[in-house]
This record gives structure tokens, sequence and C-alpha cells, in this order.
């Protein structure tokens, strides 16, 4: 059995505390959060042994596992204390909101032998799991573009109170929506070379972006687009949507199917030339326990089976988020910046008349000095990458 | 709020129930096939014209979530009684949609907040100390089915469904009180049969067994292939054949990826399936299912107190 506890009880926390205490090898010891109103009824009417305070939780009890679904900017100090006291670690997406911090903590957690794991469940979900299995088998040749999506509607009018409103907090859709396809775009390209073209644009909110765009370069000449919005009201509920192309062919995968149009000759097993397409219903392993989706449970199950037999590789470990952090910290530091060839640029060749420069939003106008101290950051994090490679080469 | 069905009087469950997810977008196969159909039934009428199809093909329960726009077609089922004088609702609450991005938007007190009356209730919420007394769990929770409820007035609702996004949310958290809670308020209040819609049939019976819910009425998906069957078909069967439930089977045809006959055929042979809830989106599939019923199950309208 493993003794685990969950800490923050959202709409998030709460759905993994139920998938926890419902897996036959996991026994969820404590919960943890700041409201003592959901730990009364929680306490009251589950039994279960609830805390306010998670030093005081882990003092007191003996516990294998942490999950943590707290507000983003809180992952990495609570990470950083559930790793010191040698406990296996789930935590929600995205990781860290600097990335330093997430490079930090994967190589503490691996240096303590800890099984580590961020809640990127779209690798969970069967349709996405399909597109992996193709391009791994290379079943439409050499990958030359990715068109990563995701839609929903969240944030349709100007209000908000919650911290998913508050970019300090890690709210907006970069870390709440985009992250999503962006993690995987990098399970299936790796991560970025640069990114260009980032637009984090508002449309109803004061504080944070509600639409994500971008084009991500990888090596070889493959780019990725990305085309975000969590202001769609057109969608019932957030859709994640991925497009690949490459020299032998096309897939499209949303969590319900993925379709791939093969254009060769020998296609893989159960697959044919032109289009074949795969529904959830044959795409889907049974879970133990169902609760809006088998990927919810599918990713606990991992954890809880790896903290079993402490198996540090596997799915979204703490060092795959952080290609994804560090993607994301790229897109914010070249939204900053905004167009790289402007009208004024385009046209000095053509006529001396002096074109003025657009209106640059509030988004852009960030200082200097927090572009200057982000590249620092990045700087540190590559030395800090280059030192876990020469332990690793120790090892 | 007026007196609903009476389950004395109204001993019938009617074998083939008509559902909802057609009307709303919600296809487990297709966001391509979700959103035409989202297009398709824009507009109210085009909701009423495949009911109509559905009620004149004998078609008398309505099994439906309680979306605002289910509210409107309530308006339309009062303002013509003798166009419908034997429909009946099974309302399936509540729309989690509807309280889910509240959430996101606002954090669960302050959801709770949007959809609970100021009552009192929530004054220990807003302190964020105290923990909820029983009865002022039973109290809010009564005010949550209240306003689900409201715009059924006056209407038939013999059965009254907890969607299983919750079911097995409070399964799934062993909050087991909150079973009789809904149980005692559906009965007393409405005079109607709780229903429990549930992925999980085995866990969920245990549990149901172990509150003291007898002979409990519950809809969870029945399918030839297994799919979302958790727990794994060969227990659903055992389940089926050894315990004390009235079963109401989902998802019969997979999301089509089991031919109709032989979904119908393979739901139609499993022991003690007291109905069959499916929807259609056209006249000539809602007559198509309706017929491959008849075929393959015999023995006429399942009684709600089955032994």
């Amino acid at each position: 059995m493993v003794r685990v506890a969950v800490v923050g009880l959202g709409k998030m926390g709460l759905s993994h505390l139920a998938l926890l205490n419902a897996h036959p090898d996991a026994d969820v010891v404590a919960v943890c959060d700041s409201s003592g109103y959901l730990l009364g009824v929680l306490g009251k009417y589950t039994g279960i042994q609830t805390y306010a305070d998670i030093n005081k939780m882990l003092a007191a009890e003996d516990l294998d596992a942490v999950v943590i679904a707290t507000p983003s900017s809180l992952h990495a100090p609570m990470v950083r204390t559930v790793i010191a006291q040698g406990v296996h670690v789930f935590c929600e997406k995205p990781f860290c909101l600097d990335d330093s911090d997430g490079l930090e903590l994967a190589l503490a957690a691996e240096r303590a032998g800890l099984v580590t794991q961020i809640g990127y469940h779209n690798r969970f979900v069967g349709a996405f799991r399909e597109v992996k299995r193709l391009l791994d088998a290379q079943a439409i040749g050499r990958v030359t573009h990715v068109l990563a999506e995701a839609y929903g509607p969240v944030v349709l009018r100007q209000q908000g109170s919650t911290w998913r409103s508050k970019k300090t907090e890690g709210g907006g859709c970069l870390y709440d929506y985009a992250a999503h396809p962006i993690n995987l775009v990098n399970w299936f390209l790796g991560e970025p070379t640069g990114v260009g073209g980032t637009r984090l644009n508002k449309v109803f909110s004061r504080e944070t972006d509600d639409e994500v765009l971008s084009t991500l370069y990888f090596e070889n000449d493959v780019s990725s687009q990305v085309s975000v919005s969590w202001s769609d009201e057109s969608v019932r509920k957030m859709t994640t949507k991925i497009t690949v192309w490459g020299t032998g062919g096309r897939i499209y995968a949303d969590r319900q199917e993925c379709q791939a149009f093969i254009r060769s000759d020998q296609p893989l097993d159960g697959y044919r030339k032109g289009w074949n397409v795969r529904y959830t219903t044959e795409l889907s392993d049974p879970v133990y326990f169902y609760l809006r989706g088998e990927e919810y449970s599918a990713q606990l199950d991992h954890f809880i089976c790896r903290v079993s037999s402490v198996t540090v590789d596997g799915e979204n470990t703490f060092a795959s988020a952080v290609q994804t952090d560090r993607t994301l910290s790229l897109m914010i530091e070249d939204a900053v910046k905004g167009a790289s060839t402007t009208a004024t640029t385009a046209m000095r060749g053509v006529t001396t008349r002096e074109v003025s420069t657009p209106d640059r939003s509030e988004d852009q106008s960030r200082p200097r000095a927090t572009v200057r101290l982000q590249r620092q950051a990045r700087l540190l994090a590559d030395k800090v990458l280059a030192t876990i490679d020469r332990w690793r080469d120790r090892k | 709020m007026s007196p609903s069905g009476n389950i004395s009087e109204e001993p019938l469950m009617d074998r083939l129930l008509f559902g909802d997810n057609q009307f709303f977008g919600v296809n487990h196969m297709s966001e391509e096939k979700a959103r035409s159909q989202q297009m398709q039934f824009q507009d109210m009428s085009a909701i009423l014209d495949v009911l109509d199809d559905a009620y004149d093909l004998g078609l008398r329960t309505f099994m439906c979530t309680t979306h605002d726009r289910i509210g409107e077609l309530c308006d339309v089922a009062r303002s013509s009684p003798d166009r419908y004088p034997d429909l009946q609702f099974h309302p399936c609450m509540p729309y989690a949609h509807k309280y889910a991005d509240a959430v996101t938007e606002n954090g669960i007190i302050g959801a709770m907040r949007r959809f609970v009356p100021d009552t009192g209730y929530l004054d220990a919420a807003r302190r964020g100390t105290a923990s909820l007394a029983r009865k002022e769990i039973n109290g809010l929770t009564s005010l949550l089915i209240d306003a689900e409820m409201k715009m059924f007035e006056g209407l038939r609702t013999p059965v009254v469904w907890l969607q299983n996004v919750v079911v097995d949310l409070l399964l799934g958290l062993g909050f087991k009180d909150a079973f009789t809670i809904f149980t005692e308020h559906i009965r007393s209040r409405y005079g109607a049969e709780p229903g429990f819609i549930t992925m999980n049939l085995p866990a969920l019976l245990d549990l149901l067994d172990e509150v003291g819910i007898e002979n409990p009425l519950v809809c969870a998906n029945i399918n030839k292939i297994g799919f979302r069957m958790s727990g794994g078909i060969e227990s659903y069967r055992r389940a089926l054949e050894t315990r004390s439930f009235r079963a109401v089977a989902m998802s019969v045809f997979a999301s089509g990826a089991i031919p109709p006959d032989e979904a119908v055929q393979w739901v139609c042979e499993q022991p003690n399936i007291t109905s069959i809830v499916f929807g259609a989106s056209s006249r000539r599939n809602i007559r198509g299912t309706k017929e491959l019923v008849d075929r393959y199950w015999h023995d006429g309208p399942s009684r709600t107190g089955r032994p």
C-alpha cells in the first residue's frame, strides 16, 4: 500500500483525492488545504485526517507520496518541502513558474532517488498515445510541422476572482491551457531551439493572457505553431487538438479520436494506405475507477505503480516537465519583443517617408531589466543542466 | 412546488427511455460530430421536432439534464398537456458544467455563493473555519436540488437521477452520507425515486448496500465491448446476475463502436436489465432502435418494483 496525502483541494485536488481513495494500492492518509470549511466537511464525512499546514502534515504522518494540486505559484516551494523529506511527489501542471526552480527540483529529486510526476494528463489520453506510437514508428515519415491547439470557454467576460485570473499566481491561458498542447509538442518533438512571433493577447482579462499564439522552432527545420484560446464559447469544454504533417502523411488527434492519412504502400500493422480513424472506444484501456476521463485514473495509476516499485523513470517526470516550463519561459520572453519584421523596417528600402511605429500593448512594454534577468536565469539554468549531465555521466 | 410523480401510482418504468446528449453536443465518439449536432439543434424547434417524433413512436420518458434549454422545453410541455398527455421527465442533476465553470471562475466557496440563496448556510464557509453540521449539509443539498428541480414544476418526474460525475466523485471520496441525503430529499419532497448514474457500477452497488439503499435504480454503461464499464465487463455481468438493483443500460452502442443490431441484441440478452436509455437525432434512428428493442426484448415494460 502506498501511503499518500493530497495537498490543495480545488477541482483537480478533489478529483485526485477521489481517484486515489478508490485505488486498490493507495491509502489516502491525509489531506491539506487552507480552507477550514472544506477540511471540516471532508474530515467529518470521510474520516480522512486533515491539516491546514503541509509542514505539520509531513511531520506527523508517515507518507510514501504527496500529490500537490495547489495554485501554480505554490508548486515550487511545496515540492521543495516534500522532496526535502524524502517523499515521492506528484504535482499538478504547470510544474514551476520559474524554470530554474524546476531544474533545481528535478536535480534534487533525482539525487534523492525519488519518483516524480507532473499532471500532464494528455499523455495518458488514448488518441494522443496513438499519435506518439505512430510518430515513433515513423508512420508518416519525417515530420515537418505540428499544429498544436486548445480552445475552451473559461474567460468569457471581464471578471474572475480566483488565482487563475492572477498572473503572479500562475494564472492565465498560457499556463492553464497552452501548457497542455505545448507539452504534447515537447513529447513529440522534444524541446524547441527557439520561438518566434509569440502573442499573449488579453481578450477579457485585465491581468492575464486569454489567447496564446506562437511559432516553435526545432532542429532539422521542423516547426510547430501554437494557437490557444480560453475565451472561446463555441466549444462546450476544453478541447485540445494536434495535427502533424510529415513526408509520409498527416495525423490529426483530439481526446476522442485519431485520424491518420498514410501515404505509404506498406503502412503500420492495423493501418491502411489512405485514411484511418481510431476512436477512443478502441484506444482507451480500461481503468480501475472512472471519473471524468480514463486519463486521470491512468496517470495516477502510473504514479502509484512507480512509487510502489520506486521506479524513477516514467512518463511526465519533473525532467520532462522542465522542457515545457522552459518552452513557456521562452514564449514569455519572446512575446515582449513584438513583431520581428515591422512595417517600418520593411518599407525603409522602398520609401524615405517616415512610417510611425505601431503602439505597443502593455504586454510588450515589459521593462528591459526583466528580460535581462530572464536571460540570466536561462544561462544559469543551462549551467545547471550541464551539471546534471556531468553528474549523470559520473554515475 | 407542485406534487410530482408518485411512485405508488407510477409502478411502470418504461423499457426504453429517450436521452438528451445529442441535443447539447455531447458525443463521446467525435468532436466534429458533436459540433454538427450542436448546429442541428441550435433552434428549440429542431429539438421539439425530434422529441415529437420520439413521443409519436411511443417513447414516453425523457431522461434529461437540467440544462437551461430543458427549461424552455418544460414550458412547452406544460403549455400543451393535450399534445403530451403521458410524457414524463427523468431529470439528471446537476448540469455539471455550470458548476465546474463557476468553480474555475470563482473558486469552490465563490461558486456555492452564486448558486445557493443567501440563507445563512454559508456563514460558516465565509468565516472559513467552522465545519458544517449534518443539518446544514442537508439544507444546502436541498437548496441545490430544489433549484435544479424548479424547471420541472407541474410536470411528472417519477425518477430523479444524480449525474455520474457527482456520483463517482462522492463514491471515490467515500462521502457516504450524500447518497442518503439525496435519497431522502427526492423521496420526501418529490415523491420520486432517486436514481444514480455511474461509470463504476460494482463499486457503487457496494456503497449503496452499505448505506442501506435497497434495490436502487442505477444507470451505467452496459455494452458488448465493455466501454467505460469500470470494474470490468465480467464484474458487471456478475452484478446483473446476483445483485438486487434495477439497471438502466446506457451507452449500449458504445458511441457507435458496435453495430446497432449486435449492440441491442447483446444488451437484451443480459439478465435483469430494467430499461435502456438512448439518444438519437432523427426519426429514422429512433424508430430503428425501437424496432430492435421490440424484436429482442419480448417481455414488455418492466415494473420499477422488480424483486
